[in-house]
This record gives structure tokens, C-alpha cells and sequence, in this order.
């Protein structure tokens, strides 16, 4: 009776946690896409975040903000991976804003490597302004900030349709499958062939829409390839101190004449 | 308990201990004579003492790094999880941490439920375990607002609005507690203030807490008093410790599990969007470990109703030793009960499910059927069925399964094979 009760008990847990994400269900599911970084030991596609950083570069910065990341991230490990050259000129084609100096006024420099992102715009209300009432999100951590995550992105990307009959849009309003309420403010901004990559993998909508995504799950979570890797150690190391500290104590409980 | 007395052996250790006796609360811990058919459900005193412990260290050092203001708390977390040397990996414990803490107080609230240990003589251990669910859960609603994100400053809003509920002086109170006419900066510099407050009179309660426990000694699977220390009891040291220590390890892994390849998992994602009082998420729901009452509250129509039930609904345990008819403690030994026991279970998981589900339609319903089952569980079933249940046989003592009444060989079996 009690051992299959607690069993019950179990599975509601497992029930309860996994039926959470039904709170929004008036949205499709976002496509389901294979990412190299899902599962235990999942890694990041280096090629792909490289190419995905220059879609941001190209298209979406002239809108988003990242203002969480530093130029130095780029080069860092679990990361793009850019040489450290690549990395100092990244960073030095954007003109950043420093000072007071000892006169007391502001100046520019080309941008170093601790430099965090330049931001397109000076602050939220110019974002908002320039962009027809709505505000493009800052992308650091946008992809942990979205239900459906990496897919959920990717499948906005993905998701521009004409609306269907009936379906009246405004001016500057687009209509996307996947976006809560399917109006979205942000235009469809790729098209096949948009960025010429460097490495001349084809730049059709679907790859850039894959590789911006990729940089955009790092750059929310710089730490996975390192978390993934840390947390297999901890496990074996705990499975395996598991084990012996049960052996003793069956040795240690053996003098009494009572189970564990 | 009668114990020997102790002497420590080296000479400075004895005028130490005539100084202050901490060898002697040191021998007493590690021989305290405790039940030896304990089961895993006893472990989980020892896996919160971890938990607690856990919190305090992470915390201190997210603490070194944090800045509780409006406008730099949402940065300094980013900062902390990019830049601190294996911040992320802190700050995970942490966030994870709180419903680990929660999961196993869970369990220890339970497992007391079931064979109940909340009885007599230790309704003491009880009311205090209970103060400390109570401040766990402000330090929990504090902590999960410092971030300020979306659901940090949506929850503290809709939480901290539950007081103007108060007739009169509710919108004074409401103020006194924001510093502000809204959620605002204020509220979070306080916020953080008792964030990191309460886990040390948390610390206090639990030091309490196993004092309180030590008077009458651990209940037990079979819920009968000790009658030979000799026979029913092991020390402490080392077979209750290397126990503790395996259960705790199984815990850790699972705790691993969370923090190294689902670390968000169990949080919102609306929280990693910085607060904005101008835009509200669709739907404001607290952590899973406060859904339950969340549910109790919206499944009343009035506000103060609502507010006065979710309350209720934890006051009320705090006079359950005295609701609690049965002369007997454990459920093992009491069939009725233990059907009810199980039901209680399903019912709050149920609630938890539906506080997480827009309060509309079917949910509404099951919400407040649920919180009446919950109320007439205590109210009605415990005082009732413990006054006309008809228990089965329990044991002499811990170490012969001899039963008084009509004692069968078959019996004593069947209680092995449950406990």
C-alpha cells in the first residue's frame, strides 16, 4: 500500500513539473530543432556561433542591444572562440564613448576587448522611439527569458506569414506563427543570402536563423559547456562516494540487528 | 534522558569543559540514543540542516556581489553570472538550493504527518519546525524578488497588495511595507536586508529545534516510546551519521542534477526580463513551493477571504497536536487514517497544479474543492476518525514485534513489511 502510494506520489511530482509550461497554451509549439548544446554533455557548434555573431553584427544589432556581453567574451572558451587578434578587432571597429578626461569631456576611442557590446541606441526610450512604440529586447539573456528557449527564437525567425483572411495587421505590425498573440512589431529581417559568410557556408533563412540562435543560447548562457562538463565529474565523483558510503554503512549497520 | 556523566580525559579538556561543558553537549550528540528502526524519511533532518547550511555559505558570497537597487540589482546578477569566478555555478546552488530546501521540508512535514511524530510530547519540536516553514517562506519570497526581474517585482506586488486586504489600516500597512506608494526601491533594499536576516534566526530556530527533540528523544516507523535503550536504541554516532550521510549524497545528486543540467528549470523564464512596472506578464505565479497556497487564496471570491484562508491554512497546523484524537501515532497502525494521509497528499499536489493554471473554469472549481478538502482534513477527519478509528495491534517495543491483543505471527510481518 505505501510503497505504491509513494510511487503515486512520485509520478504527481514528475505530472505537476512537466505540465507547467501548459499556461500558455494559445501559442503553437515552437519547431523542435536538434541544438548541439541540448542534453547532458551538449557543446556549442564553434563554427555556428562564429557565423551566428556575424548575423547579430549585420542585422540584428542595428536594433538590439547586448549590453551584458563584453567583446572579450568572444574569445573566451565555451564560446565563439575568436583569436585573440580577431577579438581585438572586433572590439576596435566600434567607436565607444569614454571619459571625463582631465578637462572633463567625454570623447571616443575605438573599442577594447573589456569594452562591454555597444548598444545601438543611448537608452530604452530612444530604442522604444525609433522602432515604433515597442522596444527590440536587450538579447543577453533573451533566449533564457522566452518559454521554449532556443526553439521558440529560432521558430519566430522562422515564422513570418501572411496573415490569414480576416486578420487585419497595422502599419509596422507583422504577422508570425509563433509569437504570442502571432503580431509581432519587428519586421522579417532575413532573407536568403542577406550575410556573406566568412566561411561560405550558404546563408539561406534557415542557417542564419540557426546560427544567430546558437549565439544567442551562448551568449544567455556563456557557462554551459563548462557547466555540462563540471556537472558529469560532480556526478561520478558523487555516484561513486555514494556507493562506498553505502558499503560502510552496511558494514557498521551489520552489527546491529536491525535492516537500513 | 539519563545519561552518564562525562569527563573528558586530558586535563586542559576538563577545565575546559568545567568552564564550559561543549565536550559534554559534544559526547551527548554523538551517543544520543536513537531508535535503530529508523527509516530514509528520518533523513531529511539532516539533509535540511545541509540545505540551510548550503544557503547561508552561497548566499554570503552572492551577497560579496549583489547590489540591491532598482536600477543595478537586474546588472549586478548578470554580472555575478558572467564575470565572478564560478558565480553561475554559486548562484545556481542558490536558486536551486531554495527548492531543494523546500522539497525536503516537504517531506519532513509529511513524514511527520504520517507517523505522528507532531504528538504528544512533542508538540514543542512541531510548533517550532513550523515557525521555521513560516520564515523559510518570507526568506524564499524575499530572495526570489532580488533579482528584480519580471516575476520578482510582479510576485512582491501582488504578495505585498495581499495586506490592504486588512480592513482600515490595509493601505497604510501596504505602504509602511513597500517605503514607497508602490514596489519600488525601498522595498528591495529591505527585501534584501531580511533576505539575509532570516536564515540565521532560521539558524537559531533549528538549534531549538533539535534541542526540543533531544528532551523526548526521535519518534520512530512504530511511533511507541523507547522502553530499553539498550536493545531499542543505536548511538548516534556513527550509525545514524553514516546513514544520514548516504541519504544525503543520493540527495546531492539529484541536487547536482538540477544545478549542472536543468538549472532554470524550476525558476520562470518572465524573470530573466528586467522589471517593468509599466508592462505586467500574463500570468503572476509565485515558485512551485508556494503554489499550493496560492491556490487556497485566489479559490475565494473575496480578497480578505482569500487572504484570511491561505493564512489559515498554516496557522491551522500549528493546533494539529490538539486536533488529533488518536492515541496512537503512527499511521502504520492506523488504517482509516492512513487513507486520509494519502489523500491530504494528492490533494495539496493537487492544488500545487491548479495554483500554477489561470483561476478559471475547471481549475477554479478543483481549487476549491481542494481547499475544502484541505480544512475538513484537519478540522473534521483528524479529530473524528482518531476518536472512532479501530487501530491495529501495536508492538510491546522496538525490538520485539510482539503485539498486544490478539497477536498473530502474520502480523508482525505485515508491519515489517510496511514500516
Amino acid at each position: 500500500m505505501i510503497k505504491f502510494n509513494i510511487k503515486l506520489l512520485i509520478l504527481s511530482f514528475f505530472l505537476l513539473i512537466s505540465l507547467r509550461p501548459l499556461q500558455s497554451a494559445e501559442m503553437v509549439d515552437p519547431i523542435k530543432v536538434d541544438w548541439s548544446f541540448k542534453g547532458l554533455t551538449g557543446t556549442f557548434d564553434r563554427a555556428s556561433l562564429q557565423r551566428g555573431f556575424q548575423v547579430y553584427k549585420e542585422v540584428c544589432a542595428s536594433c538590439h542591444s547586448m549590453q551584458y556581453l563584453s567583446y572579450r567574451n568572444l574569445g573566451e572558451p565555451g564560446g565563439p572562440e575568436f583569436s585573440e587578434q580577431e577579438v581585438k578587432a572586433i572590439a576596435a571597429s566600434f567607436e565607444i564613448e569614454d571619459g571625463p578626461d582631465s578637462q572633463g569631456e567625454m570623447f571616443t576611442r575605438p573599442g577594447k576587448p573589456s569594452d562591454k557590446f555597444k548598444s545601438p541606441y543611448p537608452n530604452v526610450q530612444a530604442a522604444t522611439a525609433a522602432n515604433g512604440g515597442a522596444y527590440p529586447p536587450d538579447m543577453s539573456v533573451l533566449v533564457k527569458a522566452r518559454k521554449g528557449g532556443a526553439n521558440y527564437i529560432y521558430s519566430v525567425l522562422v515564422g513570418y506569414e501572411d496573415p490569414p483572411p480576416g486578420v487585419t495587421l497595422d502599419d509596422g505590425v507583422y504577422y508570425n506563427k509563433y509569437m504570442a498573440g502571432n503580431k509581432i512589431k519587428m519586421p522579417n529581417n532575413l532573407m536568403d543570402g542577406l550575410v556573406e559568410y566568412a566561411d561560405g557556408t550558404e546563408s539561406t533563412v534557415d542557417q542564419m536563423a540557426k546560427d544567430v540562435t546558437t549565439f544567442l543560447a551562448w551568449a544567455a548562457e556563456p557557462e554551459l559547456e563548462e557547466r555540462h562538463k563540471t556537472g558529469v565529474k560532480v556526478i561520478i565523483y558523487l555516484v561513486l562516494l555514494t556507493i562506498l558510503v553505502y558499503l560502510s554503512m552496511k558494514k557498521i549497520w551489520s552489527r546491529v540487528d536491525s535492516e537500513v | 534522558m539519563s545519561e552518564q556523566e562525562y569527563t573528558p580525559k586530558s586535563k586542559a579538556g576538563k577545565w575546559f569543559n568545567d568552564r564550559l561543558p561543549l565536550l559534554t553537549l559534544g559526547a551527548h550528540l554523538t551517543d544520543y540514543p536513537t531508535p535503530k528502526n529508523l527509516n530514509y524519511w528520518w533523513t531529511f533532518g539532516g539533509i535540511l540542516t545541509f540545505c540551510l547550511i548550503t544557503q547561508i555559505v552561497t548566499g554570503i558570497v552572492l551577497a560579496m556581489h549583489y547590489v540591491a537597487h532598482a536600477d543595478l540589482a537586474f546588472a549586478s546578477v548578470e554580472h555575478i553570472m558572467r564575470d565572478v569566478n564560478y558565480g553561475w555555478l554559486i548562484r545556481y546552488i542558490h536558486s536551486n538550493g531554495a527548492s531543494m530546501f523546500f522539497l525536503a521540508v516537504y517531506i519532513h512535514i509529511f513524514r511527520s504527518l504520517f507517523y505522528g511524530s507532531y504528538k504528544s510530547p512533542r508538540e514543542v519540536i512541531w510548533i517550532i519546525g513550523l515557525m521555521i516553514y513560516l520564515l523559510m517562506m518570507a526568506a524564499a519570497f524575499m530572495g526570489y524578488v532580488l533579482p528584480w526581474g519580471q516575476m520578482s517585482f510582479w510576485g512582491a506586488t501582488v504578495i505585498t497588495n495581499l495586506f490592504s486586504a486588512i480592513p482600515l489600516v490595509g493601505d497604510s500597512i501596504t505602504t509602511w511595507l513597500w517605503g514607497a506608494y508602490s514596489v519600488d526601491n525601498p522595498t528591495l533594499n529591505r527585501f534584501f536586508s531580511l533576505h539575509y536576516l532570516i536564515p540565521f534566526l532560521i539558524l537559531g530556530l533549528v538549534v531549538l529545534h533539535i534541542w526540543a527533540l533531544h528532551v523526548p528523544g526521535n519518534n520512530n516507523p512504530v511511533g511507541i516510546d523507547i522502553k530499553k535503550p539498550s536493545k531499542d536504541t543505536v548511538p548516534f554516532h556513527p550509525y545514524i551519521t553514516i546513514k544520514d550521510a548516504f541519504a544525503l549524497l543520493v540527495f546531492m545528486i539529484i541536487f547536482a542534477g538540477f544545478v549542472f543540467f536543468t538549472p532554470n528549470v524550476l525558476g520562470h523564464s518572465d524573470n530573466y526580463i528586467p522589471a517593468n512596472p509599466l508592462v505586467t506578464p500574463a500570468h503572476i505565479v509565485p515558485e512551485w513551493y508556494l503554489l499550493p497556497f496560492y491556490a487556497i487564496l485566489r479559490s475565494v471570491p473575496d480578497k480578505l477571504g482569500g487572504v484570511i484562508l491561505m493564512f489559515s491554512a498554516i496557522f491551522i497546523l500549528f493546533v494539529l497536536p490538539w486536533l488529533d484524537t488518536s492515541k496512537v501515532r503512527s499511521a502504520v497502525f492506523r488504517p482509516i487514517y492512513r487513507q486520509f494521509f494519502w489523500i491530504l497528499v494528492i490533494d495539496v499536489l493537487m492544488l500545487g497544479y491548479v495554483g500554477a493554471m489561470p483561476a478559471e473554469g475547471i481549475y477554479l472549481v478543483l481549487a476549491r474543492v481542494g481547499t475544502i478538502y484541505y480544512f475538513l482534513h484537519f478540522i473534521v477527519v483528524m479529530p473524528v476518525v482518531g476518536y472512532l478509528e479501530k487501530t491495529d495491534p501495536i508492538p510491546m517495543s522496538i525490538s520485539e514485534p510482539v503485539l498486544t491483543g490478539g497477536a498473530e505471527p502474520s502480523l508482525a510481518r505485515k508491519i515489517n513489511d510496511k514500516v
